[in-house]
């Protein structure tokens, strides 16, 4: 059912499956940091159902793009540490 | 997977607009379009069932979740995912921003069913990366979130935790600690008075079964997390104990608030916090209801039950409606129970010291925000409530916090590109629309 699909994470490659959200993602590649806040404490998903933009990140150059709604697709470049 | 293929900036016409595919949603537009109306349903996430049903379509564990799926696909409403609503420029047009496009629906009859969110208290410690909401984090664990071998502490309020631990464990993590703030005294008053929902008793059975061996403390709560740079160890508190927990998660909800932006934007009328709707469940605006969490938090059942009330007001059906109208009243009863059985306590009120931040968008610390007694003096002055959530977070916790109402809503409701507020001015606009339908 779901494929196996690669997704860049910071320029690194990242093996996934298709119903995987990009959050999840970035959390097996290791990260838990997904930005900085205004005054650079760290900061990673909170509420995990697109209310709290805590996990907003950079999808195929898009900024602000919260990583708990969206799924892995095939060659997604994700970038953090944005905003 | 709903159906992807919108074209940018597309406008449509439907009879009955469901804002929201959770139970509510997907009830009251089963019901619609089983009666032949043309309906349309939009929800931000990428699936459908909500929160609650999350990762029920790859997944199956909840017979009802598949019944009311399925029954949805075959009942012809046209669902449109990954569509977040945002602005209502003219009395019956809804605009949605999705991945790629905008939407503009204009609508004769509107359902909101948009569902409920966690309701976080600010404490010290909880803006590190580690800590999450109970129903947060599990959902994400449905969506690949690598949890396996995880020590996790559950912590806040409502039957929401055991649900949440018996998930994780299901995925592979250790929790570690069940805390529940609400007292053993309320909770055995709650659990005697479940005979009156037997299906609720062997939920409730059935998850503590399978929980066992998690210690499960009440009277308990979170007082400080800890770590450099991510959530390495919990402090909690019960009675007059005090202790340290290593864990790689905290989840911390002290349970849900109801999300009513969008009713407000439409300027529905609220009654202390929640909607208002008649028996029907139509708000105080005509053609415009609400069923589900926005009405009161009482889950899923309360909110399948009153989506159909909704969907079959809708459809003009009003005796098929009136029929529901005694199983609703049992969901009510349980509705009162389960609020007062989880009350917040007061002490929570003082776990946020004074330089705890309660805006996470704009980094605002508690002390700033109290020296004003008002959200709004508040908001122009410390520019909390100001960012990317636009209030919801650390609204919701000033409203526990402070007792500050929050019913201030503007368009756009929710933040979008500066495209689609472009793109959404021709979709909407009316000339527009002729020429675009012009053969």
């Amino acid at each position: 059912m779901a494929e196996k699909v690669i997704i860049s994470v910071n320029g690194k490659p990242v093996h996934v499956t298709s119903d995987t959200v990009v959050a999840a993602a970035l959390t097996q590649a290791g990260l838990l940091r997904f930005r900085g806040s205004i005054h650079g404490e760290s900061r990673g998903p909170l509420c995990g159902m697109g209310v709290c933009f805590e996990c907003r990140v950079t999808i195929n150059g898009r900024p602000h793009c919260r990583s708990c709604l969206t799924l892995c697709e095939p060659g997604m470049e994700v970038r953090t540490d944005a905003s | 997977m709903f159906s992807k293929n919108v074209s940018p900036s597309s406008s449509h016409q439907v009879d009955v607009l469901v804002i929201g595919a959770g139970p509510a949603g997907i009830a009251a537009a089963c019901v619609a379009a089983e009666a032949g109306k043309n309906v349309a349903v939009l929800d931000s996430s990428p699936w459908l069932g909500g929160q609650i049903w999350r990762g029920e379509q790859a997944h199956p564990t909840q017979a009802a979740a598949q019944q009311w799926i399925w029954r949805l696909k075959k009942s012809g409403a046209q669902l449109f995912a990954s569509a977040t609503a945002f602005a209502a420029p003219t009395p019956r047009c809804m605009l949605a921003e999705t991945p790629t496009s905008v939407l503009a629906i204009t609508w004769q009859k509107l359902i909101f069913a948009t569902g409920a969110r966690e309701l976080f208290i600010p404490f010290p410690g909880w803006t590190l990366p580690g800590v999450l909401g109970p129903g947060g984090l599990h959902a994400m664990a449905k969506s690949g979130w690598p949890v396996t071998g995880q020590r996790v502490v559950v912590a806040g309020t409502g039957p929401l935790l055991l649900a949440v631990t018996a998930g994780l464990q299901q995925h592979g993590a250790r929790v570690c600690l069940v805390a529940e703030q609400t007292s053993t005294a309320k909770l055995i008053r709650f659990g005697l008075g479940l005979w009156r929902h037997p299906g609720k008793l062997a939920q409730g059975v059935g998850v503590k079964a399978r929980i066992l061996g998690v210690p499960y403390r009440c009277d308990c709560w979170p007082v400080k997390a800890e770590g450099a740079d991510r959530l390495q160890r919990v402090t909690l508190t019960r009675g007059a104990d005090t202790w340290t927990v290593d864990c790689d998660y905290l989840v911390c909800g002290f349970h849900l608030v109801p999300n009513v932006e969008l009713p407000l934007l439409l300027g529905c009328a609220l009654d202390q916090g929640v909607v208002r709707v008649n028996e029907f469940q139509e708000t105080t605006v005509t053609d415009v209801y609400c069923a589900g969490e926005p009405t009161g938090i009482g889950g899923a059942d309360c909110a399948l039950v009153e989506g159909r009330i909704a969907g079959l007001a809708a459809a003009g059906l009003t005796k098929q409606a009136r029929a529901l109208m005694s199983q609703r009243a049992s969901w009510h009863r349980f509705r009162a129970a389960l609020n007062k059985a989880f009350a917040l306590r007061p002490d929570l009120r003082r776990l946020a010291t004074p330089d705890t931040v309660v805006c996470r968008c704009e980094d605002v610390p508690r002390q700033e925000m109290e020296s004003f007694d008002n959200w709004r003096a508040a908001k122009l002055h410390t520019r909390c409530g100001m960012g990317a959530c636009q209030g919801r977070t650390c609204g919701a916790a000033a409203q526990f916090l402070f007792g500050w109402d929050n019913n201030s809503v503007r368009p756009p409701a929710f933040p979008v590109r500066m495209g689609a507020l472009i793109g959404a001015e021709t979709t909407w606009n009316p000339h527009a629309i002729s020429t675009a339908s012009k053969p």
